[in-house]
């Protein structure tokens, strides 16, 4: 318990000087958000009262402690390009992004698990090649294009979905999640390769342990040493692997939603970023900071649990 | 031997994966069949064709001159990038390794916080930050990959630094800078090849990755991400282009991967 209270505090902490960096480093690039907005024949009388307005000639730690406090509250300023708030701009895409973040990482434990131990259970046959080979190739497809080559496959020439038919969650749940799984599976198919090679060689080295010759010299059947003892310890080096690729997976949806032209948190990142609408960057970089240290601490809780040695 | 075989068979495969790559990429870069920009309304989409074996895009330009000149580009980011953070990476990991001390306990929090993030993450906030194209692509990349190599070499450097060797240089008068450099640098050279290796497909990945979301390489310049998001537009009426692009980039990275296997 005092183990995980530390844990929590010290994330708190990787938070605040993330959010600390973000801040200056958006802060200190050059040019004038107001100058910008208002465009060069701006009176500048006009762009001092709009400086005033938007807070920029307020002295830099005194923005960054406004804009800590508003965003402890949910509240991240206002956008530059639009006249909303960041908040309500981004509030119904994370959703969207989140589950689309989740949904691959389930497919990809689906995928993976099963393959990786049949294919360490089979070790030397020609299956087990088969699905290494497979396996290589697959490693080697940035998720993008295996996101072109799932609409392809499945929406062009199957038809099983309509490329681009993006359909929310309070319209139809069970078309989005139909629509939602091809592009959930081009982001988890590559991650699924990386996870099935890791477990894979992790079996493979568990099978030399002498804690594995004992079991079966005092008797054990091959599949019983197999899943009750080789498994565990096997799985450990993957639960690592697990909580970098939810970081990695958040990262991935950026991408894959402008392949299938998802409205989520990506497509308002790269807007913000072509139009300097830094409050909004920001904003979303926090967000997805807090994404991957919490999966981090998450992952640091599940591998206290699976191997207690661990301090 | 059995072992042998099947080791020579990765070498090869990758080998000849990269040849098909990597030649047509080098020669690219000071002949192309066709002039890669040049446009032709009358090809326009042309499908594969004897005078243009891969087809053409939806501007008549010859797709297997753009993927010429396209694999080129993608190779010169790659390359710098890999340059740029292992060279940077391997100086703050040697000081910090060497050294310790508070400067080394603040660097390594700030590379931990860092190395959590997914490194297209980290470019996409340098690219917003120092703007589009391709030498800002290739620093952007470069400064997210210096923390992987930075927390590599400074374990390197951790463990060789009290090896009885270099104690003896010490000991003969080496100064630290010359310990650092000529002495223990030599013998992370294993280490830091594989994780270069390593570096240029996530390098090729990563600019891929920009390109694709429009943010990376920017016209007139066409590396093979920038490629595959333009050919999504028409991928329905030729997806002859999409195929090609992505195919390459697919080949160099596995060739690489097959490659880097075999040799560590």
């Amino acid at each position: 318990m005092r183990y995980i209270v530390k844990k929590i505090l010290s994330c708190i902490i990787t938070l605040f000087i993330v959010s600390l960096l973000v801040f200056v480093a958006f802060a200190l690039i050059p040019g004038d958000p107001a100058l910008s907005r208002l465009g060069t024949n701006a009176t500048e009388s006009a762009l001092i009262s709009l400086r005033h307005q938007m807070g920029l000639d307020q002295p830099m730690a005194v923005r960054y402690f406004k804009w800590l406090v508003g965003a402890l509250r949910g509240d991240f300023g206002m956008s530059y390009s639009y006249s909303m708030s960041v908040t309500s701009m981004i509030a119904d895409k994370l959703p969207i992004t989140l589950t689309l973040m989740l949904y691959s990482m389930v497919l990809m434990v689906i995928i993976s698990v099963p393959l990786g131990v049949y294919a360490s259970y089979k070790e030397g046959t020609v299956i087990d090649r088969i699905i290494q080979i497979i396996n290589q190739i697959i490693m080697a497809i940035p998720p993008f294009f295996s996101g072109i080559l799932i609409t392809l496959l499945f929406g062009v020439t199957l038809k099983l979905f309509t490329p681009g038919g993006f359909v929310s969650i309070n319209r139809d749940p069970v078309r989005f999640f139909g629509f939602m799984f091809f592009p959930a599976l081009a982001i988890a198919l590559p991650k699924s390769a990386m996870v099935l090679n890791l477990l894979y060689s992790s079996l493979n080295g568990e099978k030399k342990k002498d804690y594995v010759r004992t079991a079966y010299s005092r008797g054990n059947r091959s599949k019983q040493v197999f899943f009750s003892h080789m498994l565990k310890n096997a799985s450990i080096p993957t639960i690592t692997f697990l909580g970098m690729a939810l970081a990695d997976m958040i990262a991935g949806s950026i991408i894959i939603e402008q392949v299938f032209g998802i409205p989520g948190l990506g497509r308002i990142l790269l807007t913000s970023i072509q139009n300097r609408d830094y409050p909004v960057v920001i904003a979303i970089i926090m967000l997805i900071a807090c994404v991957v240290i919490i999966s981090n601490l998450l992952v640091d809780i599940i591998y206290r649990l699976v191997d207690p040695r661990v301090e | 031997m059995k072992k042998n075989k099947k080791k020579n068979f990765n070498l090869i495969l990758g080998t000849v994966l990269l040849a098909i790559t990597l030649i047509p990429a080098f020669v690219g870069l000071f002949w192309t069949p066709y002039d890669p920009e040049a446009m032709n309304s009358s090809l326009k989409l042309a499908g594969v064709g004897i005078r243009h074996i891969y087809g053409c895009d939806n501007f008549g330009r010859d797709i297997f001159s753009r993927i010429m000149a396209g694999s080129g580009i993608t190779l010169l980011v790659a390359v710098g990038t890999v340059a740029f953070g292992s060279i940077i990476g391997t100086a703050i990991g040697a000081f910090t390794g060497y050294f310790g001390g508070i400067v080394d306990e603040a660097l390594m929090r700030i590379n931990d916080v860092a190395l959590a993030f997914p490194s297209l993450l980290l470019a996409l906030v340098m690219v917003s930050l120092l703007g589009t194209g391709k030498y800002q692509v290739m620093l952007a990349l470069g400064i997210a990959f210096v923390p992987s190599y930075a927390r590599i070499v400074r374990s390197e450097y951790i463990r060789i630094k009290n090896l009885d060797y270099v104690k003896a240089a010490k000991l003969a008068g080496a100064s630290n800078l010359r310990i650092m450099f000529v002495h223990i640098l030599p013998n992370t050279k294993t280490v830091l090849l594989s994780s270069v290796m390593i570096g240029f497909n996530n390098a090729i990945l990563a600019e891929a990755g920009l390109s694709f979301l429009g943010i990376g390489v920017q016209p007139p310049d066409a590396s093979l991400g920038r490629m595959l998001s333009e050919a999504q537009a028409y991928m329905f009426s030729n997806p002859g282009y999409v195929l090609f692009a992505g195919c390459t980039i697919v080949m160099i990275i596995l060739g690489f991967s097959l490659i880097s296997k075999e040799i560590r």
